[in-house]
């Protein structure tokens, strides 16, 4: 049997994030949240719940839209990990970005790169979505400030 | 959430996953982790090793038979059930997996994690009854499989026991029924405080329901219409729990309406 396959308390994962690639030795109960913030510094991810309700942690996995406080850190080994620091080129925000800021899409920011995550996942998916496609692709967000409204209007701008 | 101290493995093979199962009263099948995360982060347990199917390629399979039976592997997830072709064979089960919460917990939570959680609110539960699935269980000593009405045995609790695997989910042809599922949610998509699945057919109507008792209670009634479908709820002599989101006497109303709703849209779906 291989390594992989020997249950163990820790073990060394080959983790690409936003493009770079990483080699760590994570314990098994490292939820991939912890792993992204406390091992590699990229605090952009949120943790507003820690229950897979708020997907303030939304990260894109192999290109699948995740909760990375419902996946641990071992889970994502052999996978490609985009969050919201690999959006913008150096300081250029990309067209999602700039519309959030245009349409006062974030009030506090604390859901924003959850919210800006699950957007670019439903965009790439559907380009043109209807309403309620932006509706439902933005479900698993939560907001405490905005009232949604402006989030909304800032996708759609986005996708026109 | 920092989990307590858990051992990880990622099998290769299903004979490998059910070995480690096997050989470890502590150990676990992590499919999702939908489920599953949320309860070790709550401590309600704690088990000593995850064994992580993900790399079992033989339990993703959803195949059409030409008879039109359905074999999905229990690590399809609902996304890959509201998008697979052959599934739409049996409309209903993508119909359902999109009222599950949201895109992120549909991409990673599965049919197998859904049932082998028996959690009394979930969604499939009810509608594996209605549809009469049976389920295919892997341990040490082999392979067995058993009715819906044998695979959901309480809160938390099913066919499936310590060191075996849920490797199959077998649902009959559905030539000549037809399906339907209604809930009132806690909120769009929302956990359901009662639903009801139903499927009218050539050999009678079956309505199972959810939430009202430790697990789906299934209902035959004699016809599909509206007031017979009640009179045969009621018969079941429901004892449903009480919370902040419904009242037992609620959700009894509930059990009558959705199981009337569900039962009307079956059979309108068959004519
Ligand atoms: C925010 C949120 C909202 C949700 N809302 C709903 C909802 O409205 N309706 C609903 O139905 N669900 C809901 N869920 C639960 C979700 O559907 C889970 O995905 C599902 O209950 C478990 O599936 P999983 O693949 O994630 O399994 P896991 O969490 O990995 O496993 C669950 C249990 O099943 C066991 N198990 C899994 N696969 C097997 C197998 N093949 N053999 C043996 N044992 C196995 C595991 O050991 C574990 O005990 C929600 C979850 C979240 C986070
Ligand atoms: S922190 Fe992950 S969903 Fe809220
Ligand atoms: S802007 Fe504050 S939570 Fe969304």
């Amino acid at each position: 049997m291989e390594a992989s396959a020997t249950p163990a308390t820790s073990r060394t994962i080959t983790v690409e994030v936003n493009g770079e690639s990483y080699e760590r030795e994570v314990d098994a109960r490292k939820l991939l949240i912890h792993f992204l913030r406390d091992d590699l510094d990229l605090t952009g991810s949120h943790i507003g719940c820690d229950t897979g309700n708020c997907g303030a942690c939304s990260v894109i996995v192999d290109g699948t839209l995740v909760k990375s406080c419902m996946m641990l850190a071992v889970q994502a080994d052999g996978s490609s990990v985009e969050t919201v620091e690999g959006l913008a080129n150096e300081d250029e925000l990309v067209p999602l970005q700039q519309a959030f800021s245009d349409h006062h899409a974030l009030q506090c920011g604390y859901c924003t790169p959850g919210m800006l995550m699950s957007a670019t996942a439903l965009l790439r998916e559907n380009p043109h979505p209807s309403e309620l496609e932006i509706k439902k692709g933005l479900q698993g967000n939560i907001c405490r400030c905005t009232g949604y409204w402006n989030i909304f209007e800032a996708v759609k701008a986005a996708s026109e | 959430m920092l989990l307590r101290e858990v051992e990880y493995a990622r099998p290769a093979s299903v004979a490998d996953a059910v070995r480690l199962l096997a050989a470890d009263d502590g150990a676990r099948a992590l499919a999702g982790g939908q489920t599953l995360l949320n309860v070790m982060k709550a401590r309600a347990a704690s088990p000593d090793a995850l064994i992580d199917l993900a790399d079992l390629e033989e339990l993703r399979g959803i195949e059409l038979g030409a008879d039109g039976t359905l074999e999905l592997g229990p690590m399809v997830t609902y996304t890959q059930l509201m998008e697979s072709a052959e599934a739409r064979a049996r409309p209903i089960l993508g119909q359902v997996a999109a009222q599950i919460a949201d895109v992120q917990v549909r991409n990673r939570g599965t049919l197998g994690g859904n049932v082998c959680s028996s959690d009394p609110t979930n969604h499939f539960p009810p509608l594996m009854v209605a549809l009469g699935a049976s389920f295919t269980i892997r341990g040490a000593d082999g392979e067995r499989t058993v009715s819906a009405a044998d695979f959901f045995l309480g809160v938390y609790m099913t066919a499936v026991s310590p060191g075996e695997l849920l490797t199959k989910i077998t649902i009959p042809s559905g030539a000549g029924a037809s399906d339907a599922f209604e809930t009132v949610p806690i909120g769009r998509d929302g956990t359901c405080i009662v639903n009801a699945a139903a499927t009218v057919s050539g050999s009678g109507t079956r309505v199972a329901i959810g939430c009202v008792d430790a697990v789906p209670v299934l209902v035959e009634p004699s016809s599909s219409e509206p007031d017979v479908v009640k009179e045969a709820v009621r018969a079941a002599q429901l004892d449903p729990p009480s919370d902040v989101h419904a009242s037992a006497d609620y959700r009894r109303h509930l059990a009558e309406v959705l199981a009337a709703r569900a039962v009307e849209r079956a059979a309108k779906g068959r004519s």
